[in-house]
């Protein structure tokens, strides 16, 4: 068995990068996080690796908009290693930050002949929050969510609301399984809504037409233990976090 | 060629910065009804772009093709000022719905736009990024300025200007424009004409000394400016400017902390007592001594030396924590002013040892009340409600960028914070034990890494120094600065990783005083020689001096081995941080400052460190004598009944005293007001005239009170006692003044800021009254509610507190995550299970009783937070922040050293070591008011406390929610009759009573039985008992978890005569409230078999929360009756 190789891509700003390291690492994968600068320097610096992750933070101070910044980088200078890495059948993973980044890079599959179609905007809310979320998938492409029918992670954001530019754009992405993952209604109900910042249709997560390019809003990484849990002390069933399962699936993919 | 870009929300989005104009046009009286709308936007130079460009910079860069609607023009283009559609739509900025786009726009009259800017030279970190972006694209752009932009519908020019000014531009940093820009290129930093500049000294007397002192903004004393004086005279020449700020920087209270670390005679009602170095001889001689005791054991590491306190953590592992403030700063400009305030902090971690990782943050502000009346605020006071948003988002923005979880905080409100808010913020760092001390050598280059030099914060070290006036806001604008996060994240980045490579041999943060206070004061035992003009800076014009004392954030200085220095340089450019050596160490024991090889200062070390004169102070403390509880009267009642000849013959006549209330308990009151106007935390609202009243009322009770008061026994010497009828004339003259002003009495109702019920005059409160079982549900929910007790929650959820991945215990938990919990528990190496707590103390309402209990309390508090969740007792180590008034009074100085004394004694006793600290004097508030006199607000004796524990393994961890029905709860400690200072005594107007004291042998040995319980696994659950006694733990405990409870307080170990009020809400320290399994209470009783506790009651399979007390259930309410109270907002 192999042990896939995790590029941890971390550029200004970026600061989920160890735990997400760690995740991976207890995933059985083999992480090295990786300056934005490297890459730009040596194109073919991610060939060596098997799956690449966009961790969360706040690339460029989230100046101008969250990922903006980061997501032109790439657009401009890494369109066709990132082409590449896809279409040879590797994994790409957004969380949170990562995620920003990679709608507004066009690797989504997403946009259409009249441009951007999709966005991650302002929460309804104006403000960033911190809180829990319970998940439903909602698409069996996703390869990062093999098996996995509920998850709770939390979320983390000011700019997480995802918007479409219109009903036959959610129709479209719908249709192509690629809305592969939803803020759902847990137990206990409480009052709070369960979508925590307004986002159409309840999305937390998208994916590409292939399943292996995945962009979600939670945090994953930070439900890898069980006492990373808010109410783990009420909770003497939870074992580990139920996080950990993203990464072993995508670790899976090559082992 | 100037363009500018404008970001409209997309048709149907909310426009969420006009709805909050519109709200804060509304509650800060302006405006009612208002119709806005808003949007963001940049302006763009370049000579070369065209207009193809700019409509690709906001394709590509600036707008957001699904979200957002660009307008793209020149400046001065009428498609930039026209007022957007929805505004004729959004009435009061409700957020249009796609079917309000049928609705016919509404006619819009008169539009006012506002457009603010920051003042050229603020910082504008969107704007560099966005230059840096630009260029990216390949665009020749040479400026970027961010702008925001308003309109308004239905209202004139001069309400739009009232607006802009107290609601959208702080004139600290922004300026704003009403209609078109009147610029059409933005302006660049001019070039500096390099001039040398001399001080003159020679011939200045006292006066002229301190003239100099105060117009140069030096707030050097006159001792000081002697010595500086002779010092130059010896050497025979002039100081240049730049050696005069430097040792104005060096020798500043904020620096170099003289008054509490300089030569005391203080005095209390044990004697005198002579101190050489007050902090010395009580807080860190403690800790000496603690360590001297442990010997081998000693845990500590490095104390009271490094930029923070550092103790042993796990194997290769240490831990270090500092708490800083930044309250001048936040007065001005709360957002800029917390933002630093946190980045400092952070940068002190950093600087600490060869380099800490900052793996946590904790924040405790103190606000006036948010919803103090906007017409109260005195000139020059932004309102508490701007001021606390401000400075929340300030550390959401700092602390969210860097990737610190924010895990522990507190807010507290009183009046007296009102032209002086604190902001608190604390870092604990991770760093390998091998790397915790730095020691730079001679020869080292000595290089600064990070942002570059501009005017910021210029004098922010004197300025904190010195007291705040209605005029600091024009007079020290340029101590205000804004922090650019993502700097600092760079840097620290680099810095660590340079640490673990060992390319410097010392680090340190440039903090207050900039290069000159860093370099200083690494090159203490060396010399050093800087050369100021290799200083990177964010644009030309600045002078050699201004490059030395800039207060520039994201700075830090390293001290680098000449070998190091290519691959520092080339590691820090593989990140993109810039570092540049200004100046080498040299082993002179001189400081010369250069500027393109001109010597512009040169001074010794050890003038610079050891040269200033010792500040001598007096401090009296005078022990305040025990009042029993009682009422505070609405002065209404007591000056009628003091000023009335017929009321006191109504009272002789009857003849039975007890009917009515005693005239020394009015005069007492009539004390209590006196004070309060004078120290301003009530009486803003009043003229000249009626303050000349309320001092002249004081002096009569002054020079009569005692008199009248000792004579009360004989009614005929009352009536005919020419004190007595002093004390009647003067109160009615008071009364006449305040006559306007007593209908409004929420203005004079001192003590809480909701409208009082009127009473009559009534029976006197005599035991029982007050402290009986009267409405105690009701005292209970009004505390849950009360702005220090209510959930905090809409600050915590803006916080991220589980970046970093170690979150164990998070700041809210319970069954909803929505209760509070006690202290936060994070793991901050991700392979170990070892987790630190985090937790603080703090109640300046106790401070007004006595400051020695005020203290111990704090400490108490900090310690029981702690060990509830399962820290160990022997393992933790806190920090003191003093702030005070005025400490060259000599009676505010004597209260805080009579803290500092309380603090040695109960870290002596508890074997709790204070690892580090800082003080913040001179916190007092000064304004002029209509009638031209002077007055002047002082805070409150604030002494934080913050604690830093540890726990061995994580999973022990206990929460306060309560967990299962049937489960027991005890109580754990002793209750007193100590509702002085209490939650209680604030809700219901009491004054008076008994301030909480601290029993340390019992509280260490109970703080050692809570921990071996928590250890031993017997503990479901587990809360302090704080503000709102035992009756709020309980609520807490039980809406937390969603279990009713059973309780009966009668049961509760008490000290003395305890009311029921007391049983409820006294807050005596050392109690904690623990749940406990039927299975495991025999184990629990065998561990607390030598600390007082007992059984309270069950948890309940209910949603009721039931205690009884004097046999009488007194509470009986639901979960969600209590949980609402507690949720009241705060603010939203």
């Amino acid at each position: 068995m192999s042990i896939p190789r995790v590029l941890i891509l971390r550029a200004p700003g970026t600061n989920c990068d160890e735990e997400t390291a760690y995740a991976f690492a207890q995933a059985g994968g083999a992480p090295t996080e990786v300056h934005l600068n490297r890459w730009l320097e040596n194109p073919a610096l991610a060939r060596e690796y098997q799956i690449l992750c966009l961790p969360g933070g706040f690339s460029y101070g989230d100046d101008v908009a969250a990922g903006r910044i980061y997501g032109n980088q790439l657009r401009h200078h890494l369109a066709d290693q990132l082409r590449e890495f896809r279409d040879a059948g590797k994994l790409i993973l957004g969380i949170c930050n990562g995620f920003q980044i990679l709608i507004k890079s066009g690797l989504l599959d997403i946009d259409d002949q009249h441009g951007p179609a999709a966005t991650l905007t302002w929460n309804e809310s104006h403000r960033y929050v911190d809180r829990w979320v319970h998940l439903r998938v909602t698409s069996p492409q996703c390869v990062f969510l093999t098996g996995i029918d509920t998850l709770e992670s939390p979320i983390a954001h000011a700019e997480g609301r995802f918007l479409v530019r219109d009903d036959a754009t959610l129709a479209r992405l719908e249709e192509a399984g690629q809305l592969a993952l939803r803020y759902a209604p847990g137990e206990p109900l409480t009052d709070r809504p369960y979508n925590p910042n307004g986002a159409v249709a309840d999305v937390a997560g998208v994916c590409d037409r292939s399943g292996r390019v995945f962009g979600l809003m939670p945090h994953p990484e930070r439900f890898i233990d069980r006492t990373q849990h808010p109410q783990w002390t009420r909770r003497p069933d939870l074992q580990e976090g139920a996080g950990l399962a993203i990464f072993r699936n995508a670790v899976g993919c090559f082992s | 060629m100037l363009w500018e870009i404008d970001l409209h929300g997309r048709a149907g989005e909310r426009d969420g910065a006009a709805a909050g104009v519109v709200d804060d046009a509304h509650s800060l009286g302006l405006a009612e009804g208002l119709r806005a709308a808003a949007c963001h936007g940049y302006l763009i130079q370049g000579a070369e772009l065209t207009s193809d460009d700019a409509a690709r910079l906001a394709r590509e860069l600036f707008a957001d093709a699904v979200a957002e609607r660009p307008v793209v023009a020149r400046v001065g283009d009428e498609a930039l000022l026209a007022a957007p559609e929805r505004l004729a739509r959004d009435l009061a900025g409700q957020p249009a719905t796609e079917s309000e786009q049928e609705v016919q726009p509404e006619p819009l009259g008169d539009v006012q736009l506002v457009q603010v800017l920051l003042k050229p030279g603020v910082m504008d970190p969107v704007a560099r990024t966005a230059e840096t972006a630009a260029r990216d694209l390949g665009l020749a752009v040479d400026a970027v300025r961010t702008l925001r932009k308003f309109w308004f519908a239905g209202i004139d020019a001069a309400t739009a200007e009232r607006i802009a000014q107290r609601a959208l531009a702080n004139d600290a940093i922004e300026r704003f424009v009403l209609g078109p820009l009147p610029f059409n290129r933005l302006e660049a930093g001019s070039d500096y004409q390099f001039e040398l500049q001399h001080v003159q000294l020679a011939g200045l007397d006292d006066d002229g000394l301190m003239r100099l002192s105060r117009e140069g903004q030096l707030y050097l004393q006159l001792a000081e400016m002697q010595t500086i004086q002779r010092y130059f005279a010896e050497l025979g020449r002039e100081p240049t400017d730049i050696e005069l700020e430097t040792l104005a920087q060096t020798w500043s209270e904020h620096c170099s902390h003289k008054t509490l670390a300089g030569r005391i005679a203080y005095r209390d009602e044990n004697g005198e007592r002579q101190f050489e170095n007050m902090l010395k001889e009580t807080i860190f001689a403690a800790t000496q001594e603690l360590r001297r005791r442990w010997g081998d054991a000693d845990w500590c590491v490095s104390v009271f030396k490094d930029n923070a306190g550092i103790v042993k953590f796990e194997n290769d592992w240490n831990i270090c924590f500092k708490v800083e403030t930044h309250n001048h700063p936040s007065a001005l400009e709360p957002y800029g002013g917390a933002n630093t305030g946190l980045g400092g902090v952070i940068r002190d971690t950093l600087g600490t040892g060869l380099g800490a990782k900052p793996v946590a943050n904790t924040d405790v502000f103190c606000f006036a009340p948010p919803d103090t009346p906007a017409e109260q605020l005195p000139p020059g006071v932004l309102h508490p409600k701007l001021v606390m948003r401000g400075v929340v988002e300030g550390v959401r923005d700092y602390g969210n960028r860097m990737g610190i979880p924010t895990v522990n905080g507190a807010v507290y409100f009183d009046e007296r914070y009102l032209g002086n808010p604190l902001v608190y913020c604390g870092n604990v760092g991770l760093i390998p034990h091998d790397k915790s001390f730095k020691e730079p050598q001679p020869g080292d280059l000595i290089v600064a890494v990070g942002g570059r030099t501009g005017r910021d914060g210029i004098h922010g070290a004197t300025f904190s120094s010195a007291e705040l006036t209605h005029e600091s806001e024009s007079l020290s604008g340029g101590a205000v600065q804004i922090g650019n996060a993502i700097e600092e994240k760079k840097v620290t980045d680099v810095v660590l990783a340079a640490r673990d490579r060992g390319l410097f041999t010392a680090v340190t943060d440039c903090g207050a005083g900039g290069f000159s206070s860093a370099v200083g004061e690494m090159g203490e035992e060396i010399g050093a020689e800087v050369w100021l003009e290799k200083a990177p800076l964010k644009y030309s014009g600045l002078s050699y001096t201004e490059i030395w004392i800039s207060e520039a954030q994201e700075r830090m200085v390293l001290s680098v081995p000449e070998d190091k220095w290519q691959e520092l340089h080339e590691l820090c450019a593989s990140e993109n941080v810039e570092a540049t050596v200004i100046g080498r160490f040299e082993p002179t024991g001189r400081l010369v400052l250069k500027y393109h090889d001109t010597v512009v200062g040169d001074l010794s070390m050890d003038v610079l460190h050891n040269g200033r004169p010792p500040v001598v102070r007096q401090a009296t403390y005078e022990p305040r004598a025990a009042e029993p509880l009682r009422r505070l009267e609405s002065p209404r009642n007591w000056l009628d009944y003091l000023a009335s000849r017929d009321l006191q013959v109504q009272f002789i006549v009857n003849g039975t005293v007890d009917e009515y209330l005693l005239p020394d308990e009015l005069i007492s009151d009539a004390r209590a007001f006196v004070e309060h106007v004078a120290t301003g935390r009530r009486g803003m609202g009043f003229d000249e005239t009626q303050l000349a009243a309320v001092r002249d009322f004081g002096k009569v009770l002054v020079e009569c009170g005692a008199v009248a008061q000792s004579n009360l026994s004989n009614t005929e010497l009352v009536e005919n006692s020419p004190e007595w009828a002093a004390i009647r004339d003067g109160a009615g003259r008071l009364r006449n003044a305040l006559g306007g002003v007593l209908s409004l009495d929420p203005i004079v109702d001192f003590g809480r800021t909701s409208a009082p019920t009127a009473s009559p005059l009534r029976n006197p409160p005599h035991q029982g009254e007050g402290t009986g079982t009267g409405d105690l549900l009701g005292s209970l929910l009004a505390i849950l509610a009360a702005p220090n007790v209510a959930s905090k929650q809409w600050i915590i959820r803006q916080y991220d507190h589980e970046v970093q991945g170690g979150s164990v215990l998070k700041p809210l938990v319970g069954v909803a995550e929505d209760g509070p919990g006690d202290a936060a528990v994070v793991r901050p190496v991700l392979n170990s299970r070892r987790g630190v707590v985090v937790s603080c103390g703090m109640n300046p309402r106790y401070g007004e009783f006595d400051t020695y209990h005020m203290a111990t309390s704090a400490i108490d508090e900090a310690v029981r937070n702690c060990v509830a969740v399962g820290a160990d007792p022997r393992r933790i180590a806190v920090l003191d922040n003093f702030c005070w008034g005025d400490c060259e009074k000599n009676e505010t100085l004597g209260s805080l050293v009579r803290a500092a004394i309380a603090c040695h004694d109960l870290s002596l006793e508890l074997e709790t070591p204070f690892v580090s600290g800082k003080d913040s004097l001179n916190n007092e508030f000064s304004f002029v008011d209509e009638s031209g006199a002077k007055q002047t607000i002082a805070i409150p004796p604030s002494l934080l406390i913050s604690a830093l524990g540890q726990v061995d393994d994580v999973a022990k961890c206990v929460s306060m929610d309560l967990k299962q029905p049937g489960n027991l709860l005890f109580v754990v400690g002793v209750t007193r009759e100590e509702l002085g200072g209490s939650h209680y005594a604030l809700v219901n107007n009491l004054i008076g009573g008994a301030v909480p004291t601290v029993d340390p042998p019992r509280a260490k040995a109970t703080f050692a039985a809570i921990h071996a319980a928590i250890d031993a696994g017997l503990l479901a659950s587990c809360h302090d008992c704080s503000e709102g006694g035992l009756a709020a733990a309980v609520a807490e405990m039980a809406f937390a978890g969603g279990y009713g409870v059973d309780a009966d307080f009668d049961a509760a170990p008490v000290d003395g005569d305890v009311t029921p009020a007391g049983r409820l809400f006294s807050e005596s320290n050392t109690r904690f409230v623990c749940e406990v399994t039927e299975a495991n209470a025999a184990a629990f009783a065998q561990t607390l078999a030598n600390i007082p506790h007992a059984k309270l009651g069950v948890v309940g399979h209910d949603d009721r929360v039931k205690i009884r007390v004097a046999n009488e259930t007194v509470v009986d309410a639901t979960l969600a009756e209590l949980k609402a109270a507690w949720q009241t907002p705060v603010m939203t």
